[in-house]
C-alpha cells in the first residue's frame, strides 16, 4: 500500500474557525495507508511547504494530501512542493476544505464531520494514483495582439522591444481604439492624442511588428505555442501599397455623411481617414455611402488620384498565420442610450452622451474644441452632466459600475469651465468613486476651483422648455427634488462590452461573464490570463477600466507572453483524455461533447477509433463521461479513482450517529 | 376575434361614453366584446401587502369567469387593466395566492388567459395599418396629447405594455386615425390618481395639461376615468376625451362628446370633424 501523508491547513481563522482540524488531523492519522497526519497554520507558506517537503523525506511519502483551499488556488504551489522532495507532481491531492466546506457552514461539528469525509475521499483517491508526466509542447514564438487600441499597442510594444515578432490585428483602418476619440485624460489633463499619436507611429515603425489593420480574427484553431489562426482583411477599394497618403481623393469625395467617430456630430466622406492623424495614414472607401458603390459613377476618387491606387474591385483576402500565444485587448463600446426614454436622447439633439462631449472638446472634433451644443451651435452657459447612465442599475441589467465615469465626468465639468468660464456644471452623481492616484484630488479641484455643482441624485426626466433642457431630478442629501435649466446635457453611459465580443470569445474559447466581459482565470492571482492557456486579456475587454489600469495590464499579458516565450518547449499538464483503443467502438460520441474540438479520428487497423490532441484537451472529462464503451478514461480522474472517493463518502457520512 | 369585456365600474356611470364609443368601435372592427355576465369592481388598487389576497378575489373571479366561458378579457380602463393583468400574474407565478383564491372563490383558474387592453388588441390583432384603412373620417389636421399617465406603463415588468419612459402606443393609434400626436414631456406622469380628490390637489394634473397645451395640444386623450377627471378640471378649454371617442369618430360614429366640459365639439366642428349644429 502506498505512504500517504496528509497535512491539514487552518488558513488563519478561514478553515479552523469553523472546521476542528486538530480533530480532521487525529481522524485522518487512522486512514489506512496514512503514515504521517499534520496540521499547520499556512501550508502555503513557505514553513508550511517545508513541512510537505520534509515529511516526503523522512516519511519516504508515495502520495500526499493537502486539506486547505481550492485546488484551482494553490495546487501548482503545493505540486512544486512535493516536485522539489522527489515526489512526482501529480500524486499531490487536494481535498477543498475551505471553499466547499468551512465557508459554507457554520456548524462547527457538521463541518469537521464533512471535513474528515472530504479528506476521506482524497486519500482513497491517493491510493490509487499513477505517477503521471508531464507533457512536453513546442512553441512558435510570435504573438498575435488582436486590437489596436492603447491596450493592444502597449501589449505588442512590450514583446516586440522583448525580441519576439508580432502580428498586430485592428478592426478599424487605422491603430488608436476609443483612446483616439478622447480630448484629455484625467488626471493630469495630458491631451489623448499626444500621448496616443506618437505612440501609434511607434508601433507601425517597428520592425518586429507587422500591423494588420482593416482586419479581422475569423478561426483559432491549436493551442497554446501552436495556435492557427485566420485572419481576413476586408476591401478598403483603395491599394495602399500605392497609395501616397496624400488624402485628394477624401478632400474632393463629393460625398458626405455623418462620421460615427464624431458621434454623428460631424461629418466624414465616402472616402478617407477618421481623422488627420491617423495610424496608417490610409483612406478606405465606406461601401454603404459611396456613390459609385451605390449608383455606379462618380469615381472622382479615381479621377484625382494621382498613383491610381484605388480599386473598386478589391476582394477580402484571408490568410492563416501561426502564433504562440494570443492577447486579447478589443476594448469596449459605450451603450446606447436611447434605452433611457426619459432622458431623451436621439429626441433632443442637446442630449448628448460622453463620447460626443469628448469630441465637442476634441481640437480635431467637429467644433474644432470649441463647446458648442449640437442644435444651434450656441456656447452652453449650464451644462447638466447626469452619470451611471445604465451603470449600477440592476432593474436595466447592469448591476456594474462602469468605474471610469466619474472621473471622466469631473474632467469634463474641469475643461467645460475652462473653455466657458462663466459656465456652470451641474453633475447628478450617485457616489463619487475615485479610487486612484492624484484622483481624489482632482475631483475636488473640479468642484473647489472649477465650481462644479455636485448634486447626489437621480434624474427622472429630461425636457425641453423653450429651446433648454429642464433636468428634473432629486437632491437626496436635502430630499429636495430639483429642475436645472440647462443648455446642453450630457450622459455618462455605461461602458459594455463591444456588440460581437461574445462571438469573439466562442472563437477563442473564452468565457464571459453575464454582460459579455471576457473571464480572468483568477480575479486575483491571474488577472491577465483567461482559462484557455496562451490567450491574455489586456484593457476593458475584461472589464471597464481607465488608461493607466490598461497599459499596466497589457504590460501585464505581455510580460505572460514573454515568460511562455522564454521556454524551450512547454510544460503541459497530463491531465487529459486518453483512449483505450482496445475498448473504442469507433462511434464519436465522444466528438460533438468536446467544447475544445480535440477528439479527431484515427485509423487503428481495419476501423477508426477516437484519438485525442493532447495540447487541445483541457481534461474537462466531458468525452469519459460520454463514452459509452469505457474506452475513454481521463488521466488522474480514472473511474477507479472516482469511485474510491465516492465510496469513501458514502463510507463516511452514509451512517450518521 | 371574440372577447370576455370587463367594463369596470365606473364605465357604467361617469364614463359611460368611454364603454359606449368603445362597443361601437369595436362593432365597426369586427372584435366581440362580450360583456362578462355578473363582474364586480375590480378593487380599483393592485394591494402592495402580499398578505392582501382578500382585495384579489374580485379580479380573480372576473378572470375565472372569463376562462370558464372560454375567452380572453379586455378591459379600457387603465386601473382595470393593471389590477387584472398583476392579479392574473401573480395567480400564474404564485401557487400559494393561487390555491387560497381558488379555495375562496371556488373556481379554478391557473392564469391561463390573457389580459388585454383594447390598445393592445388594436395593436396586435387588428393592426394599426388594417385600422388605418377602415377610418372614414380622417381627424386630419387635430393635434392630440396622448396622455398615459402611470398604471397603463407601471410597473413595466408586470405590465409589459409598452416602453415605460418613451411609449409610443398611443401615438401610433393616433397617426393610424390621421391625426397628429404631440410630443411633450409628462405624457407618463401620474394625473394625482386618487389623492388629488381627497385633498383638492391638481398641481400634478395642472402640470400634464399646461404642458400639453404649451406643446400645442387641442386635445388630450387618456384611457382612465380617473385620469380625466382630474385633467379635466384643471384647465379651461383643453379638453380630455377618451381614446375611444376619438377611434369611433374617426371610423363615422358621434364620438359621445355630449355633456363634457370643457366642450371639444366646437374645436371638433372647427375642424370639420363633426357636423354643424342644424
Amino acid at each position: 500500500m502506498p505512504r500517504i501523508g496528509v497535512v491539514v491547513c487552518w488558513c488563519g481563522h478561514n478553515i479552523a474557525g469553523t472546521v476542528d482540524v486538530t480533530q480532521v488531523t487525529a481522524a485522518a492519522a487512522a486512514m489506512p495507508g496514512v503514515v504521517y497526519a499534520e496540521d499547520y497554520k499556512y501550508v502555503c507558506s513557505e514553513p508550511g511547504q517545508d513541512l510537505i517537503r520534509r515529511a516526503i523525506a523522512d516519511k519516504r511519502l508515495d502520495a500526499v494530501v493537502v486539506a486547505a483551499c481550492s485546488p484551482s488556488m494553490h495546487e501548482a504551489t503545493f505540486r512544486q512542493a512535493a516536485a522539489a522532495a522527489g515526489l512526482n507532481p501529480y500524486r499531490v491531492e487536494i481535498a477543498n476544505v475551505r471553499e466547499q466546506c468551512s465557508w459554507v457552514h457554520r456548524d462547527r461539528e457538521e463541518a469537521t464531520v464533512k471535513a474528515v469525509a472530504l479528506v476521506q475521499a482524497m486519500v482513497a483517491k491517493a491510493r490509487r494514483e499513477e505517477p503521471l508526466e508531464a507533457l512536453r509542447l513546442p512553441v512558435t514564438r510570435r504573438a498575435l495582439v488582436i486590437g489596436g487600441g492603447i491596450a493592444g499597442m502597449q501589449a505588442a510594444m512590450d514583446i516586440a522591444d522583448a525580441g519576439y515578432q508580432v502580428l498586430l490585428v485592428e478592426r478599424e483602418p487605422n491603430l488608436g481604439g476609443r483612446m483616439a476619440q478622447l480630448s484629455e485624460t484625467f488626471p493630469t489633463l495630458d491631451c489623448a492624442s499626444c500621448i496616443l499619436t506618437p505612440r501609434t507611429a511607434e508601433v507601425a515603425r517597428h520592425p518586429r511588428i507587422e500591423l494588420l489593420t482593416y482586419s479581422e480574427v475569423r478561426e483559432v484553431a491549436g493551442y497554446v505555442g501552436d495556435f492557427r489562426v485566420r485572419i481576413a482583411r476586408k476591401p478598403a477599394y483603395v491599394d495602399w501599397d500605392r497609395c501616397i497618403g496624400c488624402m485628394l481623393c477624401q478632400e474632393k469625395c463629393p460625398r458626405k455623411v455623418p462620421s460615427p467617430f464624431e458621434r454623428d456630430m460631424g461629418f466624414k466622406k465616402a472616402i478617407g481617414v477618421n481623422f488627420p492623424q491617423a495610424v496608417p495614414n490610409r483612406p478606405v472607401i465606406d461601401r454603404e455611402h459611396c456613390t459609385y458603390f451605390e449608383k455606379g459613377k462618380c469615381q472622382v476618387c479615381v479621377r484625382v488620384c494621382p498613383v491610381e491606387a484605388v480599386d473598386f474591385e478589391q476582394r477580402e483576402t484571408v490568410r492563416e498565420e501561426a502564433v504562440g500565444a494570443i492577447v486579447v485587448a478589443t476594448g469596449f463600446d459605450v451603450l446606447a442610450p436611447a434605452e433611457f426614454g426619459e432622458y431623451g436622447y436621439g429626441r433632443y439633439p442637446d442630449v448628448i452622451d460622453s463620447l460626443a462631449f469628448e469630441r465637442l472638446n476634441s481640437s480635431s472634433g467637429p467644433t474644432g474644441g470649441v463647446i458648442r451644443r449640437p442644435s444651434d451651435g450656441r456656447v452652453p452657459r449650464e451644462v447638466v452632466f447626469i452619470q451611471c447612465v445604465g451603470s449600477r442599475d440592476p432593474d436595466r441589467g447592469r448591476g456594474y459600475c462602469s468605474k471610469i465615469c466619474c472621473m471622466y465626468t469631473a474632467k469634463h465639468a474641469m475643461l467645460y469651465r475652462h473653455k466657458v468660464p462663466d459656465g456652470q456644471a451641474y453633475v447628478f452623481y450617485m457616489d463619487v468613486r475615485a479610487g486612484g492616484k492624484g484622483y481624489e484630488e482632482f475631483v475636488q479641484r473640479t468642484v473647489e476651483q472649477a465650481g462644479a455643482l455636485y448634486l447626489r441624485g437621480r434624474v427622472a426626466r429630461v425636457y425641453p422648455e423653450g429651446d433648454r433642457m429642464l433636468v428634473r431630478g432629486v437632491d437626496t442629501l436635502s430630499g429636495q427634488t430639483v429642475e436645472v435649466a440647462a443648455d446642453l446635457v450630457v450622459l455618462a453611459t455605461a461602458a459594455v462590452p463591444r456588440g460581437d465580443a461574445r462571438e469573439l470569445a466562442q472563437l477563442l474559447k473564452v468565457g464571459t461573464d453575464a454582460h459579455g466581459f471576457y473571464n480572468e482565470a483568477h480575479p486575483k492571482l491571474r488577472p491577465v490570463e483567461t482559462m484557455t492557456r496562451g490567450i491574455f486579456l489586456a484593457g476593458a475587454v475584461q472589464a471597464p477600466r481607465d488608461i493607466s489600469e490598461t497599459v499596466a495590464q497589457a504590460s501585464g499579458a505581455a510580460s505572460k507572453v514573454l515568460a511562455l516565450f522564454s521556454q524551450e518547449e512547454l510544460v503541459a499538464d497530463p491531465l487529459v483524455a486518453v483512449v483505450d483503443e482496445t475498448r473504442c467502438a469507433g462511434c464519436f460520441l465522444c466528438r460533438p461533447v468536446c467544447p475544445y474540438q480535440a477528439i479527431s479520428t484515427r485509423v487503428a487497423g481495419n476501423r477508426e477509433v477516437a484519438t485525442v490532441n493532447p495540447g487541445l484537451c483541457q481534461g474537462c472529462g466531458a468525452c469519459a463521461v460520454a463514452c459509452r464503451s469505457g474506452a475513454m478514461a481521463l488521466k488522474g480522474f480514472t473511474d477507479e479513482q472516482i469511485l474510491a472517493e465516492v465510496e469513501a463518502l458514502c463510507l463516511r457520512t452514509g451512517s450518521p450517529g | 376575434m371574440e372577447y370576455r369585456y370587463f367594463p369596470g365600474c365606473t364605465l357604467h356611470e361617469q364614463a359611460r361614453n368611454f364603454d359606449i364609443t368603445a362597443r361601437e368601435s369595436a362593432r365597426e372592427l369586427d372584435i366581440a366584446l362580450v360583456e362578462l355576465d355578473n363582474w364586480q369592481c375590480c378593487g380599483a388598487v393592485f394591494p402592495l401587502a402580499t398578505d392582501a389576497l382578500i382585495n384579489l378575489v374580485s379580479p380573480y373571479r372576473a378572470l375565472a369567469s372569463a376562462h370558464a366561458a372560454g375567452f380572453d378579457l379586455v378591459t379600457l380602463c387603465s386601473g382595470c387593466l393593471n389590477v387584472l393583468r398583476r392579479t392574473n400574474r401573480l395567480v400564474a407565478t404564485d401557487r400559494e395566492a393561487r390555491e387560497k383564491l381558488r379555495d375562496f372563490v371556488e373556481m379554478d383558474y391557473a392564469g391561463e388567459r390573457r389580459v388585454y387592453h383594447l390598445l393592445e388588441v388594436l395593436r396586435r390583432e387588428v393592426t394599426f395599418e388594417t385600422l388605418r384603412s377602415r377610418v372614414k373620417r380622417r381627424l386630419t389636421g387635430l393635434h392630440v396629447a396622448p396622455y398615459y399617465g402611470c398604471l397603463l406603463l407601471r410597473p413595466p415588468e408586470e405590465m409589459e405594455f409598452d416602453d415605460v419612459e418613451a411609449p409610443t402606443v398611443m401615438e401610433d393609434f393616433l397617426r393610424a386615425l390621421g391625426a397628429e400626436p404631440v410630443d411633450y414631456p409628462f405624457r407618463t406622469e401620474c394625473c394625482g390618481a386618487y389623492v388629488a380628490l381627497r385633498e383638492a390637489k391638481t398641481q400634478a394634473a395642472a402640470q400634464v395639461v399646461r404642458s400639453a397645451a404649451a406643446a400645442g395640444a387641442e386635445l388630450v386623450v387618456s384611457s382612465c376615468p380617473a385620469c380625466n377627471y382630474n385633467l379635466e378640471r384643471v384647465h379651461p378649454t383643453l379638453p380630455v376625451v377618451y381614446f375611444t371617442q376619438l377611434l369611433a369618430l374617426a371610423l363615422g360614429r358621434d364620438g359621445a362628446f355630449a355633456g363634457q366640459v370643457p366642450d371639444p365639439t366646437p374645436l371638433l366642428r372647427g375642424k370639420s370633424l363633426l357636423p354643424e349644429v342644424s
